[in-house]
Formats: C-alpha cells, structure tokens, sequence
C-alpha cells in the first residue's frame, strides 16, 4: 500500500477522528504532505513485523503553538534535518519513518517526511490516538527512552537532548521550542526494528485511511455512522465500539491553563428523554458520563461527531447547539496495562476515578 | 435620506430611508450591465416617494458580483504573489489548496522571498530586497498588473509588506497591489488566500464602482455611495475599488440587520425564506454571530468575517411528498416555481401550494389547490414548521426562548407558532430586507492582532487595540461622536508563555456627514 495524494483525504479525516478531540487539526498537515507526495512521490507503507530487528526506526513529530503554526506551517526540511542529526548521532540510518502520534494533526508528518525522504512509512504508531505530551506514548511505557531527542526549526538550528526520564525531556523541549519560534519538529524515541515490534501499536495508519474512507462510503449510502462502526467492529483493537449518546450541546464551558484547552460539554438527548451526557477535556476529550455514569475513560476514545455527517469535531470546534454523536472505542491491550496507565491512564490527567475498559460500560 | 441598493444575482432592490421610516421600495431584475437595472430601481423609488436627489445624504450598495464572479472565474486577472517569510512556509507554497480551474484562471507567477516575523515581533530573516526585486522582474516580464504580498505574522508588524510593495511599485508603478495585513485575520493561508482573490478582482472592481457611478450620474445623485462588506459595515467607493473582496458575502448580513431596524428587536433569530433554502442566523445587539469555522468560497479556503449561518432546503419551491410521512424539501422547484407548483398549474407540489391551500398566502390560482384533502394540508403544513423548528434550535445560543423574525418572500409558509420562539415577528418590508440592511449600515473597523498581558497588562493592552479599531472606523468615514466596540474577542495562546493572547476588536460609528 503506498499513501497517494488521493488517499490523503481519508488519512486527514481519519487522523481526525483518532485524535478524540485533540491533536491539532489536520488541515495543514494535509497541505504539506501533499505537497511532498506532489513532489517526491507516494511513500510506501510497511508492517512493523516486516521491519528486520537490527534495522533503525525514527519518529518525527511537530511541536508548538497552533496560533504559529497556522502562520508559519509546518517544515518538512526541518523534520528531515532532526532525523538526519539523530540518525548521525546513533550512527545507523533510518529504514523508515515511524509514526509516534496517529490522532490529529501529527499522523501526516510522517507520510510527509517520508515521501520527502523516499523512505517507508511503518503502518503503526505509539498511541493510536492523540495525546498532548511526548512521554504519552507506549514506546516510553514499555522502554524505549525518549532520548537521544533532535529539535529543529526552519533555519536549520538544531538542538540534541539527553534527558534523565521523558518527563524532563519534554520541560526542556518546550523551553527551546518557545525561542526556537514555537513550531519545531522533534524526532526522539530513536529505536530498532525490534524494540518498535515489542511497543509500538500495529496497523494504526492504514486504520486512519479506512476510518476516514468509512466516513466517505457511508456518505453516500446516507449512513455514515453505522460504516465507521461496521469497519471499527472488525478491527483487532477497536472492535468494542457504540454511539454512547446523541445529542445537542446544551451548554460548554472552557478555559486555556498551563497551556491545556480544559473543559467540559453538556448534551440533551433528542429522542425526548431527560437523559443528559457530560463529557470532559483537556486537549483530548477524557472522561464521558451520562445521568453521572461513566461510559468511557481515558485511553480508551471519545469522538464526537456531526451527527449528519460523521465529520469528526475538535474540541475548538464545539459549539452550543451542535447535533453530534458521541462515540466511544476501546484500544489496544498494550494501552490498557497498568504501566500504561499509569503514564496516561486516568491519573495522568489528574481524575481520580479507577479505568474501566469501555466494553464493561456499555 | 438614505438609499439602499441590493444587487443581487436576480433582482436589484432599492429603498428610500427616512430615520426610521420606509418612503418606498421595488424589487426590479438586475442587468447585465448592473447600471441601468440600478437606474430603473432608482427611478421607481425616487418617483414613488417624491423625494428630490438633492435630500439623498448617502446611497449604500449591496452586490453579490464579486462573489460571483470569483466563484465562476470569470473575468479575474492573473496574480503575481509575493511571500515574505523564508525560510518557514516553504513547504505551503501559495495557492497549493486551489482547485485548479481557479488556480489555472488566476495564477500568474509565485515567489517565496525571506523575511517575516515571528509571533512575538522577532524576524524570521532580514527581508532579502534583492530577491523582491527579482521577483518583481519576473512579475513585470509576464505582464502581470494585479500584485498580492503576504508575509509571516503580518498583523503584527506589517513593514515588511510595505517594504515589498515600495521596492514593486517602483518596477511596476501601474500595478494594483494587495497587502494581505490590510484585508485578512490570523492564518497565513487564508489571509494570503484573501489577498489573491482581491488582486484577481482588480480590474472589475473599477469597472463596476464606474457603473454604480454612472447610474447615479445619471440620476444626477450628488450623494456619496458606500459598499457594504461581509460584516454588514460599510466602504467608501474608493476603498470598495481598492478591497472588492470584503463584500464577499455581504448579502445575509444585510438581510439580518436589515431584519433588526425593520421589526425594532436586537437580539433575535432571524429566518431569511428563500425560494429554495431558508438562512437562519442570530442577532445579537443587532450584530449577527460570526461565524467560527473557515469558509471556502469557490473551494478557496479565507477567514472572512462571515455571519453564522444555517442554510436548510426549505423555500417557497421545496417539494412536498408523500410516502407514508410527509416530506418537504430539500430540493426545490426554484424559479420555476411559476410553471411547476399546482396553483401556476403545474403538477409538482410545493411549499407554496400548501400555505396558499391553507389560506395562509394568496398568489398563483387558489382554486387549483381548492381538492386537496385538508388532513393532508394539515400534516405537510407542520411538517413545513417542523423543519424551520428544527432549524431555529440548531441555531439558538442557549436555551431561553428568543424572538424569530421572519423576512424574505417564503415568509409566508410560516402560519403558526414555532417551538423555542417567544414570538414570530413577521415586519414590513422583509421582502426588501437586504436593501434595508445595505441603507442603515454603519462604518467600521477592525484589528486582529497578537499581545502579551503579562508585559502591558491586560487592561492597557485591550484599551490600546480599543484605540486602534476606533481609530481605523473613524478613518473609514465613521462619525467619531458615535463610535462604538461592537466585538471583543480574547483568545490566549495555549503553549505561549508571556501571556500571550490573540485580540480581537471592532468597532463601528454612523456615517459621518459633510
């Protein structure tokens, strides 16, 4: 399978709908992995199992400010030199591109880079999702460390961290990125074919494509909805999926802390019933209940989408008013250990409820 | 006395205003060469309400052409573009998310040059003169004459742009120049976007100011004649010949603010009924909502200053059928609502035939609906306010019942009352609401812009950016006396220390008078 300019549309509208909420919004990402497909040519995409195990594996992602990045956009160049000063740091080249982030607007980076680069893309990713920290991700959970890292800007400024945990690499890296200009691109978590076969999540990036041409089919048979949740039942990770509440937004409240988009949304249902759903965020949509109880918990997904349409709504998006649905996924066994939770479980955003896999919710 | 003018793709409207009152009005077809449908319009209302041009203080315009025309690619120029900002953005070159029949229609020549600026005021890179040079050189060598300049975070220091249009003006002295930091918002794509498809409007711009101003040459008008822009304020006809691209989408703001002088209420829904779709929008203090999310235009992506508005397949022409439930629209049998619809003779059901089968409307021949079961009337009759309910909850912003005014010419399928409306507010005039909105429009101003709280504190840095949109209303030709800030938008940059907070501000006064 190779991602062509054509297919970019349900990757784009796939990403959005993994990143629950959050993870920026794909419609630059789009831009510039098109304009690298134009240019170089459609990447091809690989099983992780079909990586060999001494071979080397990079991740490349964009860090900064939305505001910036939607005036600077995204460098390619940039994200191409931060590999290429890790790769000559650990003294192997990189077999292909790995993703590390596949919800939002950091699915496309890799398909842009690895175009660019006339390398493979690895069809899995550290997350399957989006989350708003860089040691959210299972290649941290389950040992991979999060340096050696590369931060690099447009001018071609480069900056290599060594960093005691992942926690401390991401402090630092957010301090430079401010006087790097806010819209960096930072390769970390450098690994072998090996070590991404034991952490990362396999299959999430053809996952985007057919969650988004899901959405696309079902347009057209006016059903959009029951297609994503017929393509989701068959796959391995998010086969446990419902429509947990459709409503309308009744009221939304919100505030910009430390950084974080934090907030919470009410809906009413439409079918006449008192019922209400109450759902929180930070970046990414957290924790859903209706009538007080809980029907999804981070990590597993809370999408909210049109309800017409099944267009995927970031949380920047939400609006009183809206007629959405909310859905709820599980995700893959190696997000729900407790290891990994305990990274970016429930407590890891400050909730202090116990996760409980989704299927036992419904 | 104010005149308002509509040009619409059909009709051209005009209005004769006194204060608070309506002296006359006429809907009449519009031409192809806008002037003389204008003069017709003009005539009729000048003629029926006796007023002399001598007492006509301002005539305000309203068109859809430039939208029109841009949207169709027809009669645009090329653009050359010029965008500072190297070495970031290098791969977002401009127009990369055009469809290609307008980038075909309208690209001449793109350069990327260095410069621009970072969010907090720091360069990117020096500005490269030498490379503008050359790329004014490649411009003038292609013969191009419409010129767009964007650079990075020009909203908060727009000199570069200046810089750049000095150097190209200098090698191009004819050229019609567009700088993105004077029409567009936050976001480089679309702001630039912006800037292209005004220098692709150029030549037209003059063309159809000229007309407005023959027609009222013609008519020996003396007054000043103003455009209104998308957010339903108002342009001088030199600025109009300078920015067409702001009267993008003018028309549902001038419909709603023509909406809230006709029935005397501020905040408000107001439903627009059309022949095929009803546009839903909310007033607040007489201002329409904007609209949150980008809007493509012609499948170009801008950040305009739009209203917020639901488009439903309800109208005069929706088609009523029954197949176990009634249903009604979304299609529609448009304008040919005369020849298709059961009370012209038709054989199509239509809205129209169920409000005048109720005796709710008397247009067309009654006796051609006179069979219909009346069960049947009943059920697509509320089926018909079913949907505008549906609508008008989709739209509300919370949920307290609010008025519903009702304008446009399917005004009349709305018999009852509607759901999550304290009342149904049916004005005067609503045929001719847009014309209105275009007579009783203001002036404004606007600025976007990035500041840091933390360095100015927050009250200083508003009241400072307060001062600028007041200043850019009253250089637009807003009495000072009347200015007021209409709009504060705050939104604080997540992952920005310092405070950093996007600030946006309007500012709107009444005409000022020489």
């Amino acid at each position: 399978m190779k991602i062509t300019v054509d297919g970019l549309e349900d990757l784009t509208r796939g990403a959005a709908f993994l990143g629950t909420g959050g993870g920026g919004d794909p419609y630059i990402g789009g831009l510039i992995a098109r304009h690298a497909i134009e240019k170089h040519g459609p990447p091809e995409v690989i099983d992780v199992m079909d990586v060999p195990d001494d071979a080397w594996l990079y991740i490349i992602a964009g860090m900064g400010a939305p505001t910036v990045m939607i005036e600077k956009g995204l460098s390619v160049e940039a994200a191409s030199l931060a590999v290429e000063k890790l790769e000559s740091h650990i003294g192997h080249k990189a077999h292909a591109i790995l993703p590390v982030e596949m919800g939002g607007l950091n699915s496309l980076v890799p398909v842009a880079l690895a175009a660019m680069r006339g390398l493979p893309v690895v069809d899995a990713d550290g997350m399957g999702r989006a989350f708003p920290e860089i040691h959210m991700v299972t290649y941290h959970v389950y040992g991979v460390s999060t340096t050696p890292m590369v931060i690099a800007n447009e001018h071609h400024d480069f900056c290599l961290i060594e960093a005691a945990n992942g926690k401390r690499a991401e402090e630092m890296g957010r301090a430079l990125a401010i006087q790097m200009g806010l819209n960096v691109m930072l390769s970390a978590y450098p690994m072998t074919g090996a070590q991404a076969k034991q952490t990362a999540i396999r299959g999430t990036l053809s996952l985007a494509c057919h969650i988004g041409r899901a959405i696309a089919e079902g347009r057209r048979t006016g059903e959009p909805t029951e297609a994503l949740l017929a393509y989701l039942r068959t796959t391995p990770y998010y086969n446990h999926c419902a429509v947990m509440f459709e409503g309308k937004i009744i009221d939304l409240q919100r505030e910009t802390t430390r950084g974080f988009s934090i907030g919470r949304c009410t809906l009413a249902a439409l079918n006449g019933s008192s019922s209400r759903m109450e759902f929180t965020f930070q970046n990414e949509n957290l924790l859903a209940r209706v009538d007080g109880k809980i029907k999804a918990i981070v990590p597993d997904l809370i999408c909210v989408v049109d309800q017409d349409t099944a267009e995927p709504i970031t949380t920047e998006a939400l609006r009183y008013g809206q007629r959405v649905k909310v859905i709820g996924t599980s995700v893959a066994p190696s997000m729900r250990t407790p290891e990994a939770l305990e990274v970016f479980g429930p407590k890891g955003f400050g909730i202090d409820e116990p996760f409980r896999p989704i299927e036992e919710l419904f | 006395m104010h005149v308002g003018v509509d040009v619409g793709g059909t009709n051209t409207d005009a209005v004769i205003i006194d204060g608070d009152s309506v002296l006359a009005w006429i809907k009449t077809p519009t031409t192809a060469d806008v002037s003389s449908g204008i003069v017709t319009a003009l005539s009729a209302v000048l003629s029926d309400s006796k007023v002399s041009t001598d007492a006509i203080t301002g005539v305000m315009i309203g068109t859809t052409h430039f939208t029109n025309a841009f949207v169709e690619g027809k009669r645009l120029l090329k653009v050359g573009v010029l965008r500072i900002g190297l070495p970031a953005g290098r791969d977002l070159p401009p127009m990369i998310d055009w469809p290609a029949r307008l980038k075909e229609a309208v690209n001449g020549h793109c350069a990327m040059v260095h410069g621009g600026n970072e969010f907090d005021g720091r360069e990117i890179s020096p500005l490269n003169e030498k490379e503008i040079l050359q790329a004014a050189r490649d411009m003038r060598a292609k013969g191009l004459k419409a010129i767009a300049i964007s650079s990075i975070f020009s909203l908060i220091n727009p000199k570069m742009e200046e810089r750049a249009e000095e150097i190209i003006r200098n090698e191009l002295p004819d050229a019609r120049i567009t700088l993105s930091s004077s029409i567009g918002r936050i976001g480089l794509i679309e702001r630039e976007n912006a800037a292209i498809m005004n220098a692709s409007l150029a030549d037209l711009s003059v063309q159809v100011v000229s007309s407005f101003r023959q027609a009222l040459r013609t008519l020996d008008i003396k007054a000043p004649f103003y455009v209104s822009q998308n957010d339903g304020t108002l342009m001088s006809a030199d600025f109009v010949e300078r920015y067409p691209v702001l009267t993008f989408a003018s028309g549902p703001t001038n419909s709603m603010r023509g909406a809230a002088f006709l029935s005397g209420v501020k905040t408000a829904l107001v439903a627009d009924i059309g022949g095929t779709t009803t546009d839903i929008g909310m007033l607040s203090g007489g201002i329409p909502r904007e609209s949150s999310v980008t809007v493509d235009i012609g499948g170009v992506r801008t950040n305009f200053r739009m209203p917020d508005i639901l488009a439903i397949g309800l109208g005069g022409g929706s088609i009523v059928r029954e197949d176990g439930d009634i249903t009604v629209g979304p299609d529609s049998v448009g304008f040919r609502l005369t020849e298709e619809s059961l009370i012209f003779g038709g054989k199509t059901a239509t809205a129209s035939d169920i409000a005048v089968a109720a005796g709710h409307a008397d247009f067309g021949d009654a006796s051609l609906v006179a069979s219909l079961d009346s069960a049947y009337v009943r059920r697509a009759s509320d089926a018909i306010h079913t949907k505008l309910e549906e609508g008008v909850d989709r739209m509300k912003t919370s949920a307290e019942p609010v008025p519903l005014i009702l304008v446009g010419g399917g005004a009349v399928l709305i018999s009852q009352d509607i759901a999550g409306a304290s009342q149904v507010i049916r004005p005067d005039y609503s045929s001719v609401a847009n014309a209105i909105g275009a007579a009783i429009a203001h002036i404004g101003g606007e600025v976007d812009k990035v500041v840091a709280y933390e360095e100015q504190g927050r009250d200083a840095a508003l009241s400072g950016v307060k001062a600028e949109a007041v200043a850019r209303a009253a250089s637009a030709g807003a009495d000072p006396h009347t200015i007021e800030i209409t709009d504060v938008e705050e939104i604080p940059l997540s992952y920005i220390p310092g405070g950093a907070v996007r600030v946006r501000v309007r500012a709107e006064g009444a005409l000022l008078h020489a």
